[in-house]
C-alpha cells in the first residue's frame, strides 16, 4: 500500500462513517423521514472491495447500500439530497435511501432479487466483451431467499464475470444467525463450484488484499467468485431499535474498521483528513440548506 | 411454404428469427430452448442453431430467467424470456413487480428495462388445473408493465418487433395455446362472412362485423383465446335471433386504452366482455368500469361479462367445457343484455 492509497482509504472510511452518523442524527431529530440502514462497522468492505473496481464495472447493492455507493461513486451530494427527498437527489427523490442508480451502480430494497439482476448484468457485459466485473453485495440473512441459489447456479453454469460478496454480520434485522442459517455458510456457494474466499477482518487493507486477486481471476475469464466477510454491524439495523446485548456490541468495538485504520496514519494526518471530511459534509449540508425551497 | 409452416407458431418463430438476426442485443432465455427440442411449444425452434451464442437454455428457474433478463436489460441487452407455461409466471412475479418494472420508475426514468416475456396461456387442451390457466389478470395491475395478447388478426412480426426492439420498458406477451396451431389472419379483409377492420399499427385491435359496422345492436369485446367463441356467437346470434353484433378483439390489455373501443360501443349501447380466466377482479372488471364511465348516458343495459365459472380448471375435457366460457354462454349473456334494455 502506498501512503497515498492508505490516506485515500482512510478518507473514504471516515467519510462514510461521518455521513451515516449525520443521517442517524438527522433521523433522531425527526429531520429525515422513512428509514435508513447504515453500514456502521462494515465500512471496510465497501472501501476494500470497490478499490479493485474501475470504469465500466457494475455494482448491485441492497438496503445497506450507502457505503457501497459512496465508495464507488463518491457522490455524497446526490446521496444526501436523495435521502432528504430532494429534486437534486441522484434519483430525484423517487428512490430514497435504498434505491440508488448511477454510473453502473444499482440498489434495491428487496432482498435477494438483485442477485439475479447482477448475474444478468454480468451476462450482458460478457456478451458485449467489456471486461467488466459485476459485484453484488448481499447479507447473510438474504441467503434465506431461494433466488440467490438459482442465480449462483446460472453464474457458475455460464461462467459469468460476477463477484458475490456476502457480508455476514451475524444478524438479519433482529434474527441471529443461529435461528436462520443451517449448515456452513461457505458451503453454499461452493456447492455450485464457485471458488469462495472467507475473511474475518475489518481491516480495509486486508479486505482489499483478499479481494483483488478475485477480481483478477474474474477478469481473466475464470468465472464467478464469492467473498464472505465475517464482520459485525456496530449500529442498529435501521434507525434505532436494537435488542442485542450491549456487552456484545461493546466487545466488537475493538474491531471498529475506522479505529483500526486510523492507527495506520500519523495522528496529525488522520486528524487533517477527518477535518477535511467534516468540511466536505458541512459544505454539502449547507448547499442543500441554501437551495431548499428555491 | 409447407402447409404446416403456415401456422401462427411458425410465424412467431420466423419473426423472432428475423429480429434476432437484425439486432445483436436480442437474447432468448428460457427452459428447454435448445434444438432439436426448440421449446415446449416449438416457438424457438431453430434459433439456437442459428444463434448459438444468444440462446440461453436455463434450469427450471423462472424467477432467475426474468431476473437475469432484467439485469441484462439494464446493461443494454434486449432479452426475450420464454416462460414455458403461463401458469409458471407466478414464480417470477416479484422480479416483474419489484425489479424489472420498478427500476425505470424508481430510478426516475434514468434507465430503461427492455425485457419481453412471452408465455402461453389458456385451456381447452386438457392440460389440467396447473397448465391451462389464463393468469394475465394478475399482471395487468402492475404499473410499468405493458401486457398485450396476441391474436390472429395481428401482424405478427410488427407486434414482436415493437415489444423487443422499440420499447424501453418491460412487456408481457400472452400467447394462446390453441392459437399456435391456427393460421394467422393478419392480412385478410374478410374472415368467413365477417368483414375485418384493423385499428392501430403494431398492437392492433381488430373489429369484425357480419353486417356494416353501423347498425349493430351489441358489441362483443374480447382478446386472445376467446376470439373464435365470440365470432361464432355473433354468427349464430344473427342467423338464429337476428341480432347483429360486432366483435372487438383487443391487442393490448394494459395500460388500458379504450378510446376507440368506447367509440365503437357508443354505436350499440350494449356491451359484453368475454375472457377465459376467472371473472372477479378480472380484465373485464376494469374494462367495464372504464367503459361505463366513458359511455355514461349511452348504455342501454349494464355491461355483461362472461368468464370462467370454476375456481379450478378440471383436467377432463368434458368438465373443462362446462366451466370455460363458450359460444352458448356468450349468447345467453347477449340475451340478458337485450332483455334488460
Ligand atoms: C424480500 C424482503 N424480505 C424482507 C425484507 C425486510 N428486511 C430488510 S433488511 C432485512 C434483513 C437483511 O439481513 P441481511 O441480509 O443479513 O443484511 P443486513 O441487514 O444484516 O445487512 C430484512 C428482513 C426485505 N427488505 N425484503
Ligand atoms: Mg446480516
Amino acid at each position: 500500500m502506498s501512503q497515498e492509497q492508505t490516506e485515500q482509504f482512510f478518507r473514504k472510511l471516515s467519510f462514510i462513517r461521518l455521513f451515516e452518523s449525520h443521517l442517524l442524527e438527522q433521523f433522531s431529530w425527526g429531520k429525515l423521514s422513512g428509514t435508513t440502514h447504515t453500514c456502521i462497522g462494515q465500512e471496510a468492505n465497501a472501501v476494500g472491495i470497490t478499490a479493485s473496481m474501475g470504469r465500466g464495472d457494475v455494482v448491485f447493492s441492497n438496503h445497506r447500500c450507502h457505503g457501497h455507493y459512496l465508495a464507488f461513486t463518491d457522490d455524497a451530494f446526490g446521496l444526501l439530497a436523495e435521502i432528504m427527498g430532494r429534486e437534486e437527489g441522484v434519483c430525484r427523490g423517487w428512490g430514497g435511501s435504498q434505491h440508488l442508480c448511477r454510473d453502473g451502480f444499482y440498489s434495491n430494497g428487496i432482498q435477494g432479487g438483485i442477485v439475479a439482476n447482477a448475474v444478468g448484468a454480468a451476462l450482458a457485459e460478457k456478451h458485449a466483451e467489456t471486461g467488466a466485473v459485476t459485484t453484488v453485495f448481499l447479507g447473510d440473512g438474504t441467503l434465506g431467499e431461494g433466488l440467490v441459489y438459482e442465480s449462483m447456479n446460472l453464474a457458475a453454469l455460464w461462467s459469468l464475470p460476477v463477484l458475490f460478496v456476502i457480508e455476514h454480520n451475524g444478524y438479519a434485522q433482529s434474527t441471529p444467525t443461529r435461528l436462520q442459517l443451517a449448515g456452513e455458510l461457505e458451503a453454499r456457494p461452493r456447492a455450485f463450484g464457485i471458488p469462495t474466499l472467507s475473511l474475518a477482518s475489518n481491516d480495509a487493507d486486508a479486505v482489499h488484499a483478499a479481494v483483488a486477486p478475485l477480481f483478477e481471476q474474474i477478469r481473466a475469464g475464470e468465472g464467478p467468485r464469492c467473498f464472505v466477510s465475517h464482520t459485525y454491524r456496530l449500529g442498529p439495523h435501521s434507525k434505532g431499535d436494537d435488542h442485542r446485548d450491549p456487552a456484545e456490541i461493546e466487545a466488537r468495538r475493538t474491531f471498529d474498521p475506522i479505529r483500526l485504520y486510523r492507527t495506520k496514519l500519523p495522528e496529525t494526518r488522520a486528524t487533517e483528513i477527518e477535518q477535511a471530511n467534516q468540511n466536505r459534509l458541512a459544505e454539502i449540508v449547507n448547499r442543500l440548506a441554501e437551495s431548499e425551497g428555491s | 411454404m409447407k402447409p404446416q409452416e403456415r401456422l401462427l407458431v411458425h410465424h412467431i418463430n420466423r419473426a423472432l428469427t428475423r429480429i434476432m438476426g437484425e439486432d445483436e442485443r436480442v437474447l432468448m432465455i428460457g427452459e428447454d430452448l435448445l434444438d432439436p427440442y426448440g421449446g415446449a411449444f416449438k416457438v424457438t425452434k431453430g434459433l439456437s442453431t442459428q444463434f448459438p451464442q444468444r440462446v440461453h437454455t436455463t434450469p427450471i428457474s423462472e424467477a432467475a430467467i426474468v431476473g437475469v433478463a432484467t439485469g441484462a436489460a439494464l446493461r443494454g441487452m434486449r432479452p426475450v424470456c420464454e416462460i414455458m407455461f403461463g401458469d409458471f409466471l407466478g414464480l417470477a412475479f416479484d422480479q416483474i413487480l419489484n425489479h424489472a418494472t420498478k427500476y425505470p420508475l424508481m430510478y426516475a426514468q434514468e434507465v430503461g428495462c427492455p425485457i419481453t416475456i412471452r408465455t402461453p396461456m389458456g385451456g381447452r387442451r386438457g392440460y389440467g388445473p396447473t397448465h391451462s390457466q389464463s393468469l394475465e389478470k394478475f399482471f395487468v395491475g402492475i404499473p410499468g408493465l405493458e401486457v398485450t395478447a396476441l391474436h390472429r388478426f395481428q401482424p405478427v412480426e410488427a407486434f414482436y418487433r415493437r415489444a423487443i426492439l422499440q420499447r424501453d420498458q418491460p412487456s408481457l406477451i400472452i400467447e394462446n395455446k390453441i392459437m399456435y396451431g391456427q393460421e394467422p389472419l393478419d392480412t385478410v379483409a374478410r374472415y368467413g362472412d365477417f368483414q375485418v377492420r384493423r385499428h392501430g399499427q403494431d398492437v392492433v385491435d381488430a373489429e369484425l362485423s357480419l353486417t356494416d359496422f353501423a347498425h349493430e345492436e351489441v358489441t362483443l369485446i374480447t382478446y386472445g383465446g376467446m376470439t373464435d367463441h365470440c365470432l361464432e356467437a355473433a354468427r349464430r346470434l344473427l342467423l338464429d335471433e337476428e341480432i347483429a353484433s360486432n366483435v372487438l378483439v383487443l391487442g393490448r390489455l394494459s395500460p388500458v386504452q379504450l378510446e376507440a373501443t368506447a367509440a365503437a360501443c357508443a354505436r350499440t349501447g350494449r356491451v359484453l366482455i368475454a375472457e377465459e380466466g376467472t371473472g372477479a377482479w378480472g380484465i373485464g372488471s376494469e374494462w367495464a368500469a372504464q367503459l361505463t364511465d366513458a359511455l355514461w348516458g349511452k348504455l342501454k343495459a349494464p355491461i355483461q361479462r362472461v368468464a370462467c365459472t370454476a375456481p379450478v380448471l378440471p383436467n377432463s375435457r368434458a368438465l373443462e367445457e362446462q366451466v370455460l366460457p363458450s359460444t352458448d354462454t356468450i349468447i345467453q349473456a347477449v340475451q340478458t343484455l337485450m332483455s334488460r334494455t
